[in-house]
């Protein structure tokens, strides 16, 4: 048992990322992650609101009649995100005020769904929160990695603290503007992919 | 008053496109640009459903959960935005379906499997909760979701077209697939940053 939930907990961060591998949740992998303190704060709270979604789910399971279980869990979902929404705008606004719509978008990330339809409904309630876990580990793996990368090339910058001091205040770094422009993310994505699937030939797709 | 709609809907198609500006509707859009046919019968649904819900919501929004709205004056539910917005997408998604398949029955054979998928499609919640962020009423918002469907359905389509034509390239083993729709979405996002240099 014990080995399951290992594998449970960290088959989601390499094996099936849910970004690079089950393809969930890139809308807001792609739009916060042009500073790191966005990207963390951002994966902290979807962390939350996926293992406590799958949860509650999980708990509930037994009696959600088919017919009408994605509004249950839409329901279930926006309540959490509604909860976390509040807790961000109360102890650090700032952050919340520059993720703006991302928070709400929550709700839609396949994330959160993708694992309360395929793990939650058919899983106990222990499993499924360390399945949520994973997953948010997961994305948060690439969502930090890819806004640690922005920040360092596009500002020279680390969490706001100058690491390669710039060129226009008198240092030796000319920062790469493209990272500091969206499409960068999506770069940087497919570069995550390819070393990825070099790594793990078995994830390649025939076509 | 229609320079300022004409505006505005430009803006929504190109200027602040749905898919390539904000990436959002980002999972339909990988995985539903397969063939350019398919990819226009999503579209389609996109931008009828926001067309429907973005002025919906507006309309709910301004009559009822605001601070000063006009029903409950007083009482500030936009706390309750979330759950709300998804709901009237949930049900006028269900409406719509079932309005299509007695009236329309062509269009709705045609929109098939993506029309109940459009629910929780994040560009549908992410244009209602735009329409709250810049607060447009109902007639702006009508325009707006209308515009921004159009976008989405331009982009998509371009993005089918462009991965129909990469089946005779010769791509790395690696990125195949996923990761080079990827490196292309980008390449085509920047394109789409030359519209932002045009003010209206």
């Amino acid at each position: 048992m014990a080995k399951k939930a290992k594998e449970v907990l960290f088959d989601p961060l390499l094996n099936t990322n849910p970004i690079a591998v089950q393809v969930l949740g890139i809308c807001s992998a792609l739009a916060v992650t042009s500073k790191l303190e966005t990207a963390i704060v951002m994966s902290i709270a979807l962390t939350v609101v996926v293992a406590l979604s799958n949860l509650s789910i999980s708990i509930i399971r037994e009696h959600i009649p088919s017919s009408i279980r994605i509004i249950v869990q839409l329901t279930i979902i926006a309540s959490l995100v509604i909860v976390t929404d509040q807790i961000l705008k109360a102890f650090v606004y700032d952050v919340a005020m520059q993720l703006s719509v991302f928070v709400g978008l929550i709700i839609t990330n396949c994330i959160v769904m993708g694992r309360a339809e395929a793990f939650a409904m058919q899983n106990e309630p222990w499993p499924s929160f360390v399945d949520g876990v994973g997953n948010g580990l997961g994305y948060s793996l690439i969502l930090i990695s890819v806004g640690l990368v922005r920040e360092l090339l596009g500002s020279g910058q680390i969490l706001g603290v100058s690491v390669m001091p710039l060129v226009t205040e008198g240092g030796w770094y000319t920062p790469n503007g493209l990272m500091v422009l969206s499409p960068a993310a999506f770069f940087l994505i497919g570069v995550a992919i390819w070393i990825m699937r070099t790594i793990n030939p078995d994830l390649i797709e025939e076509e | 008053m229609l320079e300022h709609y004409l505006s505005l809907l430009t803006k929504a198609v190109f200027i602040e496109n749905m898919a390539l500006a904000f990436f959002l509707g980002m999972c339909s859009f990988l995985a539903v640009s397969q063939r350019v046919k398919t990819s226009i019968g999503l579209g389609a649904a996109v931008v009828f459903v926001l067309a429907v819900t973005c002025p919906l919501n507006s309309l709910l929004y301004h009559g009822l959960l605001k601070e000063d709205s006009y029903f409950l004056n007083g009482i500030d539910l936009s706390f309750l935005n979330f759950l709300t917005f998804i709901g009237t997408i949930a049900a006028a998604v269900q409406i719509v379906e079932m309005t299509l398949e007695k009236y329309a029955p062509a269009l709705y054979a045609a929109l098939g499997v993506f029309l109940p998928l459009i629910a929780v499609n994040c560009a549908i919640l992410g244009a209602s909760l735009f329409m709250v962020d810049r607060d447009y009423h109902v007639a702006d918002s009508l325009v707006f979701g209308f515009g921004s469907g159009l976008g989405f359905a331009l982009a998509i389509a371009a993005l089918a077209a462009i991965r129909e034509k990469m089946r005779y390239s010769d791509v790395p083993l690696g990125l195949r697939g996923l990761g080079i729709t990827f490196i292309v979405t980008g390449l085509m996002a920047i394109g789409f940053m030359m519209f932002g240099g045009i003010s209206l």
